[in-house]
Order: structure tokens, then C-alpha cells, then sequence
């Protein structure tokens, strides 16, 4: 690797999503340079060590459905800020920090439904993005989680979500917690109706999300190496004193713990999707 | 077995002084009328008391109020079946790991009927609390839940849980067992369920581990209590990196039972004793069993139904769409 020594790479540790292409950068995971257009061409997952990279939406649905087969629904959906949650002492604003992620990730909140077709099955799907407020569930999140199954319920096909998020939306307080129940909801409705329903883990899903809907798929897949899991390392470091063990709460963990059907790379995932929406048809 | 509110409060006194700087004024009335010498002075005396704690209790902050709802004298899960309950027999085990002494639960008999019952079970003395993990409950607490919420609804028995946990135990073993799933399933399986629930706060409901056994069709909170996505100094820490912005937090999380009830997060505010629940224990268990009573007439009358309360739950959250 000659060529390191001329190109200028850098660090991606931290960034939200995205690899920047033409650049060399450095896998947070492996720590080898790689090119990032060839991460970009590997959906964003390390050519060396498949270490897999937030995406945003846009470009998850991009990669996963078939070409053009993408609607949107219930596009304007945005936080009413039930809580007034503004504390001038400390110049906070909820209402604020929420334009702010309008702004800075172009979508109106931490989740995007729709219809949408893998290899020509026909499927409802939700899709969370990190990027947007840690993908914290407020009652956005928790709306058209819940209006995306009722979609696939009224149109017979299956759902397949996709959940990430950092933990609970506390500028919507309780009313947050409760869309924990909401989505619960939601699966119990899908599974009266005999509507198969996959749930994706990604990178990270932890707290209300994974202590709600995305556990509760007839079948849960998780992307390698996601942190996944209900209390967060560091409370439980705290709480208890005592040191993490090596690879706590990743994918792999909680698929020896069994809480995961299988473990698929981002790469593989529409052909397996596919033949689940195949097999799992609704009649 | 009742425990009195002596006994909460000489339990408490043998570790640290449990009151708070609000209620001293009271508690030295309180303690002047227990040796009053004659009817004159203790009637004056009461007078006196009963004006203080109105007063005292009429103006507290926001964090005053998560105090109240920690109050370490607050009467517990056991102090309120012990009085509301004819009979209570504890079931144990989730049938697969072990039994999770945080969250308990069992058969009982309130006015001559069968009724399941599940809540997590704080602790008293320091002791309790230990071996009670604070009411803290690992999945194996919420497996037993669920096992006796089916067993309630084979049977048609009437649910009655009583909720009263800082949050679901974080640590290794319950994320290994799966904490996650095992409130999830709960919360599923609580809104599927074909009997009745009622759900009471009885002082800090928190986040997913308080959810994952609160889901009723009607859910109560006592006056005092609060009902948190995360308790306010964690709020401070996450939002602010400051954990002494809690008084700020506390506030604007808007916990308190009758924001709640406002928000149509809660159902019904169980108002308390004058001074709060552990001033009166007998007084708080008295509110409760006639709500449970109003309760259970009203899902005899038929005003109950699993769709019912699938819809309520459906319908929390407030959003604009343009
Ligand atoms: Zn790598």
C-alpha cells in the first residue's frame, strides 16, 4: 500500500453516515486504510473486515428495493412538542433542536415509511435513520411505526422494518415512553391479522425501540456487529461497578443469547428479504 | 401483616433521618400531638398540623415532588395488599430461569372475588431493599408477570398491578436473559390480554421497566407520585451533561400525576392523605380499594373491553402533520 503515503486519508469515527468517496479513510474497525469508494460500493461495509457503516435512508432504501419501486408514505408527520419542552435557564428548546435536524439531515423526523418492492414482492416498510435526534422514539417515530402496519394490515403485505435508535426522546417525556406501548400495539395488531412482519436491527438499537416493536418481529435479523440491547453500557457501568465483557451486546451476543434468527450482512440482506416475502406470503 | 406508620417510620429511623426539610415543621407538630396531655391541646395541636401540612404541600417545586415520590417512608406494594386484599398468596417463578424477587405477584381476594396480582415490591428496610433489588426487576420478573397475566385471563380473573420502580435492572445478566425482549413481550401480551387490568403508580414509575407490567385499562397514579421516561437527573446528564440541572429537568418533563392525567398518559390521580401516602397508609389503601371497587363494577357493567384499551394506547403521542 505505496500509495498511503500520498493520499491524504482520514478518520470516519463519529460521522454520522456516509463514507466519502475518492478519499482514503481509515476503518474504525479494523484500523486499515481503505478506499471509499470501495466501501461506498460494498453499501458502505469495509471490503476487509465487514464492518458495517451507518447509512442514511435514503441510501438503505436505495440499495435494498427494487429501482424506482419506493412511495413514501405519511410524509409530514412532524414533533408537536407536546411538553413545551423550552428551559430558557439553560437556552434549551426541543422545538429548536428539532428544526435544527430538519435542517442538518433533510427529513422531518428519525423514521420514513412506505410501500416498496424486493425482487417484485410488494412490502410495507419502516426505515429509522440515526442521524436524526440518535433515533429516538417521540411520537413521530412511534405514529408511523404503528400507521406502517396498519398500512400492511389494509394491503395484505408483509412489513419489514428497519429500527436503530439511541434511546428514548426525553423532550416528549412520558408520552414517549408510552409510544413504547403504542408499537407494541401495532405487532399485536399485525399478528391478529397474520401479517408477517421482519425486523431489522441495526447499528445501535438499544433502550424503548428495542425494548418494543423491533424485538417483536416474527423474525428478527440483525446487521454484524450492531450494539444492541435494552440499558446502555455506560448506565450499567455505572450502576454496578463492574467492567463490560468484550463484545457486550453486539449482534453476535444477542444472537448466542438467542434474541436473533440470523445474523445477515447489509450486502445479503435483499436476497434473504426476498425470500422470506416469497415464502411468507400473505393469503 | 399491616405494617403502621409508626412502624415505616421507626423502621426508617434506624438508618437515617427519612424526612424532608419541608416536613419538619410537621413532624414536630406531629410528634408534640402524640404527647399532648389533654383534648384541648391536642385538638389545637391538629388544627395546627392540618394547616401546616396544607401549607407545606400546597407549594412545592417540581423536584420537591420527586422527592415525595421517593419518600423512603412511602408505603410499598405489600403495605397496600395487606390492606386492600382479603387474602394474598405469592406465586413464584417464571418457570424457566428462577424468581425474581423485584417483581412478584400472586392470587388474591378483594370483597370476596378472585383477582391476579403483580407489582414490583420496593422494600422497607434496607435489608428488604437488597434482596428486593429496589424493585428492579430482571426478565425473569417480567416471565412471571406474564405467566400469571395468562393465568388471569384462562380463568377471567381481574388484573390489578402496582407499579413502583426506578427502571428495569441494567446489568449483564438481564441483558444476557434478555430485558429488551422480555418488556416487549410483556407490553404485547398486556394489551392482547382478554380480562381486565388496572394499573396503579403507587411512587416513581421508570422508563420501560415500570411500562412493561402498567399497561391497564384504567391506569392510576396516587397524588404524590410520578411516572418518568427517565428520572430527571439522568435528563440533566444526557441533555446537558449536568446533573444538577435536575430541578430544571424535573420540571419540564411534566411527571407529575395530574400533567399526566392531562396528557391522557394516566386515566385517574388517587388523591392522598393530607402530607402524602405515608402519612396515612390506611387513608391511601382506602382511595385505592374503592377505585379498584368502582373498577371492577364498572368491567361487570360491560364498560370493558380489550379493544378499549388497545385504542387508548394507540392514540398517545401528539404530532402535526402539514
Ligand atoms: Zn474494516
Amino acid at each position: 500500500m505505496a500509495f498511503l503515503r500520498r493520499r491524504r486519508f482520514i478518520s470516519v469515527v463519529g460521522r454520522k453516515s456516509g463514507v466519502p468517496e475518492g478519499l482514503w479513510i481509515k476503518c474504525p474497525a479494523c484500523k486499515k486504510a481503505v478506499y471509499g469508494t470501495d466501501v461506498k460500493d460494498h453499501q458502505e461495509v469495509c471490503p476487509q473486515c465487514n464492518y458495517h457503516h451507518r447509512v442514511s435512508v435514503w441510501q438503505r432504501i436505495e440499495w435494498l428495493l427494487d429501482p424506482g419501486s419506493f412511495t413514501e408514505t405519511h410524509p409530514n408527520l412532524i414533533s408537536a412538542d407536546p411538553l413545551g419542552f423550552t428551559i430558557k435557564e439553560v437556552a434549551y428548546s426541543y422545538a429548536q433542536k428539532v428544526t435544527e435536524y430538519q435542517k442538518r439531515t433533510g427529513l422531518k423526523e428519525a423514521i420514513i415509511t412506505g410501500f416498496g418492492a424486493i425482487e417484485g414482492e410488494r412490502t410495507a416498510f419502516s426505515f429509522m435513520d440515526f442521524s436524526f435526534a440518535g433515533a429516538s422514539m417521540g411520537s413521530v417515530v412511534g405514529e408511523k411505526f404503528c400507521r406502517a402496519a396498519d398500512d400492511a394490515i389494509r394491503e395484505r403485505v408483509p412489513l419489514v422494518s428497519f429500527a436503530t435508535s439511541g434511546g428514548a426522546r426525553m423532550q416528549e417525556g412520558t408520552l414517549g415512553l408510552m409510544q413504547m406501548a403504542k408499537t407494541a400495539d401495532a405487532v399485536r395488531a399485525l399478528n391478529e391479522a397474520a401479517i408477517p412482519y421482519i425486523s431489522v436491527l441495526t447499528n445501535p438499537t438499544t433502550g424503548g425501540v428495542y425494548a418494543s416493536f423491533a424485538s417483536l418481529g416474527d423474525i428478527v435479523l440483525a446487521e454484524p456487529g450492531a450494539e444492541i440491547g435494552f440499558a446502555g453500557k455506560r448506565l450499567i457501568e455505572g450502576a454496578l461497578k463492574v467492567s463490560i465483557p468484550e463484545g457486550f451486546q453486539t449482534s453476535e451476543y444477542q444472537f448466542a443469547n438467542g434474541f436473533v434468527d440470523a445474523i445477515v450482512s447489509r450486502t445479503e440482506m435483499r436476497a434473504l428479504l426476498a425470500k422470506f416475502l416469497r415464502y411468507m406470503k400473505p393469503q | 401483616m399491616k405494617r403502621s406508620s409508626i412502624e415505616l417510620v421507626d423502621n426508617a429511623r434506624s438508618t437515617v433521618d427519612p424526612w424532608l426539610p419541608f416536613e419538619k415543621r410537621s413532624v414536630e407538630l406531629e410528634t408534640r400531638l402524640r404527647m399532648a396531655a389533654t383534648e384541648d391541646e391536642r385538638e389545637a395541636l391538629q388544627r395546627e398540623l392540618d394547616a401546616e401540612l396544607k401549607r407545606a404541600f400546597s407549594s412545592l417545586t417540581p423536584w420537591q415532588r420527586v422527592q415525595v415520590a421517593r419518600h423512603p417512608l412511602r408505603p410499598r406494594m405489600l403495605d397496600y395488599t395487606s390492606r386492600v386484599l382479603d387474602d394474598f398468596i405469592e406465586l413464584h417463578g417464571d418457570r424457566a430461569v428462577g424468581d425474581d424477587p423485584a417483581l412478584i405477584g400472586g392470587l388474591g381476594r378483594f370483597e370476596g372475588r378472585t383477582v391476579v396480582v403483580v407489582g414490583n415490591q420496593k422494600g422497607v428496610s434496607t435489608d428488604e431493599r437488597l434482596r428486593r433489588n429496589f424493585g428492579m426487576a430482571h426478565p425473569e420478573g417480567y416471565r412471571k408477570a406474564l405467566r400469571l397475566f395468562r393465568l388471569a385471563e384462562r380463568f377471567g380473573y381481574p388484573v390489578i398491578t402496582f407499579v413502583d420502580t426506578p427502571a428495569a435492572h441494567p446489568g449483564i445478566e438481564a441483558e444476557q436473559r434478555g430485558q429488551g425482549p422480555a418488556i416487549a413481550e410483556n407490553l404485547r401480551a398486556m394489551l392482547a390480554l382478554k380480562t381486565p387490568v388496572y394499573s396503579v403508580v403507587l411512587a416513581e414509575g421508570g422508563s420501560g421497566g415500570a411500562l412493561g407490567v402498567a399497561l391497564g385499562d384504567v391506569v392510576a397514579m396516587f397524588e404524590w407520585s410520578i411516572y418518568v421516561i427517565c428520572p430527571p437527573e439522568r435528563c440533566a446528564e444526557i441533555l446537558w451533561r449536568d446533573a444538577d440541572r435536575k430541578e430544571l429537568a424535573a420540571s419540564a418533563l411534566r411527571i407529575t400525576a395530574e400533567s399526566l392525567r392531562s396528557l391522557g398518559v394516566i386515566d385517574e390521580v388517587l388523591p392522598e392523605p393530607p402530607g402524602g401516602a405515608h402519612r396515612d397508609p390506611d387513608g391511601a389503601a382506602n382511595t385505592l380499594r374503592i377505585h379498584i371497587r368502582k373498577f371492577l363494577e364498572g368491567c361487570d357493567t360491560n364498560q370493558w373491553s380489550p379493544r378499549k384499551r388497545q385504542e387508548k394506547f394507540r392514540a398517545m403521542g401528539q404530532w402535526l402533520e402539514g
